[in-house]
């Protein structure tokens, strides 16, 4: 699965930090028995990374931080081979292992491990004690006004806030020009709009650098917003890899938290592939019912399971026209049920009992009661594909 | 208050204390980064000074350093003179005797260094000593304050090894401790008792310097 590399039309101007000529891949093969709450699990992977980010995403526990770990040099595998742009920095058959202090490779740790004695620009220097103290300075500098933290250079960690460590953190490990970059869930603890800023200085950075970025994350919305390359991680192993859309869009494992966020889970066929669209129908079992859901990598005749929020699911006391969702099932309330601020509305739709939860508001101004004939509407995109 | 035993004891605990954090900060940084499987039995003999009566301690260290022994062989060969009884002999078995009370706090306080940043200072290019030197040593200041502090604070106060290393020469070995014994001896209560009070106080200072350091996590600094 080769990615495409996209090469920006306009080359940001060449600055004091030059450019790695060659971009090298980065290809882990790992063996590792890691201890869990839940147990042991055998971490077993292998995928290569190449310039870009590449996000490793998975459940906590899956081992992302485990195989940062090896390869960064900071925790052994217990055999396996991780290369970088060709050179070997481990290696069991060959009893090669090249300590961490020597691989060159930048680690921003899910703690950001801030050194809390230095100031921010200490912090940034701390790597380039093979430079003169003038060349330190100058380059410290200038990774300290590309990330926008010159003015907490004096300042040490306790003193500045959640998202300026952020910063300093990637500008430590950026500012050493490592040969990859391994970022664990390092943006989670940010809100959005600072973790986008963040996220596009990291791409500015990289567009002059083309290092493989490791991106560890459990949060989907982050794939979207960073990923080239996706790898998903499952209790060790490697479930799925690919493009983000198509990765995220195949039937995804069904866990029981997963489930849990789920009112609504029906064992459904598929019936038809409407691949131009992204779409395809699934017909729900023992029922007439049909779903149009998105499109997942599946066959016709084959069986899913279909989750849907009951929050996200709509009600109408008339037939709706002009919507744009594409599921509006004819039903009969049965009950209504108030839980604290929430009306849960159980509404059989040929043959199939559908949860809705609307707001007491919604119940009145509908004048719902239960017997009632209703619509129920479902988004294409509420209907989330699970593994059976 | 004899102020001849005074200063010979503040230069040997000054001198001792100094020593032992050079002694002890190799054999802590030892203890708190292996993981050899029989780690636990040096451990047992870094402590052993602290339950060993002081006459057992002082016993062995007077054998080790008398004419017998290939140590006392070698500093007479070397000196002309023996160990024992003499200033020196005073300060190995000091060093001795105060062993675990500078190497347990350093241990402890390099064990409390977070995993976390001698992984990020070695995936910044830093050796395991230059990771030590940089970031486990600045931030174990107050273990570094308490190990010289107590060995500092147990050296000024020891009794037993002293009596049988140094015995009781007036300039060379006669220590407080020792001065105070033999005030008593005398039946001069009142000089014991100035020279006791110094001691307590010396010795409530010290402790109070120790618990001062450790209040808070990494400092003893003006940043915090």
């Amino acid at each position: 699965m080769a990615v495409k590399i996209v090469i920006p039309a306009r080359q940001a101007a060449p600055s004091a930090i030059e450019p790695v000529p060659i971009s090298a891949d980065l290809e882990v093969r790992i063996r590792k028995r890691f201890p869990n709450p839940a147990g042991s699990f055998n971490l077993n992977v292998h995928f290569r990374a190449l310039a870009g980010f590449t996000i490793l995403f998975g459940p906590s526990g899956a081992g992302k931080t485990t195989m940062l770990d090896c390869i960064a040099g900071l925790t052994d595998p217990d055999e396996g081979r991780i290369t970088i742009g060709g050179e070997v920095l481990y290696d069991s058959d060959k009893s090669r292992d090249v300590p961490a202090w020597k691989r060159h490779i930048g680690y921003v740790h899910q703690d950001l491990a801030l050194f809390p004695h230095l100031t921010a620009d200490e912090n940034v220097g701390y790597g380039l004690r093979a430079l003169r103290a003038s060349e330190r300075r100058k380059r410290s500098a200038e990774i300290l006004a590309a990330f926008r933290i010159d003015h907490l250079r004096d300042r040490r960690p306790a003193q500045i806030s959640g998202g300026e460590r952020q910063r300093v953190a990637l500008a430590r490990a950026l500012v050493t020009e490592p040969r990859a970059l391994l970022l664990d869930e390092s943006l989670a603890a940010l809100d959005r709009p600072t973790k986008l800023a963040l996220v596009d200085d990291l791409r500015k950075w990289n567009q002059n650098h083309r290092v493989p970025i490791l991106f560890v994350t459990h949060s989907g919305e982050e794939v979207y917003a960073l990923g080239d390359e996706i790898v998903m991680l499952v209790a060790g192993r490697i479930v799925a890899q690919g493009r983000p859309h198509e990765v995220m869009h195949a039937p995804r494992v069904a866990t029981v938290a997963h489930l849990s966020g789920f009112e609504n889970i029906f064992d459904v066929t598929v019936v038809a592939l409407n691949e131009s669209r992204g779409t395809m129908t699934c017909r729900l079992a023992n029922a007439e019912v049909e779903l149009e859901t998105p499109l997942v990598r599946a066959e016709i005749g084959s069986h899913l399971r279909v989750g849907i929020r009951a929050g996200d699911l709509l009600l109408a006391t008339e037939n709706p026209r002009g919507l744009s969702a594409r599921n509006i099932l004819p039903g009969t309330i049965r009950r209504l049920v108030q839980r604290d601020v929430i009306v849960a509305a159980l509404v059989t739709c040929g043959g199939t009992g559908f949860e809705v939860h609307l707001t007491l508001a919604s119940r009145d101004a509908l004048q719902l009661c239960p017997g009632q004939s209703v619509w129920v509407v479902a988004k294409t995109h509420s209907c989330h594909l699970l593994s059976v | 208050m004899n102020w001849q035993a005074f200063w010979l004891t503040v230069r040997l605990a000054a001198i001792v204390s100094t020593l032992l954090i050079a002694i002890g900060i190799p054999i802590a940084y030892w203890l708190a980064y292996s993981r050899w499987r029989w780690k636990f039995l040096v451990e047992a003999a870094v402590s052993l000074p602290i339950v060993l009566p002081p006459t057992v301690l002082g016993f062995y260290v007077l054998v080790a350093l008398g004419s017998r022994s290939p140590l006392g062989r070698w500093w007479a060969l070397y000196t002309g003179h023996t160990l024992a009884f003499t200033f020196e002999g005073l300060v190995i078995g000091s060093l001795l005797y105060s062993l675990p009370f500078s190497v347990q706090p350093l241990v402890s306080s390099f064990g409390a260094v977070e995993p976390t940043l001698l992984g990020a200072s070695a995936s910044l290019g830093h050796s395991p000593l230059q990771t030590f030197r940089r970031i486990v040593l600045p931030l174990s200041k107050a273990g570094l304050i308490t190990g010289f502090s107590l060995s500092f604070a147990h050296t000024l106060g020891e009794f037993g090894v002293v009596l049988m290393v140094g015995g009781n020469i007036p300039g060379v070995t006669r220590t407080l401790s020792i001065d105070i014994y033999d005030q008593v001896e005398a039946a001069n209560y009142s000089s014991a008792n100035r020279t006791a009070l110094v001691l307590l106080v010396i010795s409530f200072v010290v402790l109070s310097i120790v618990y001062g350091a450790n209040r808070r996590p990494w400092g003893v600094g003006p940043w915090r």
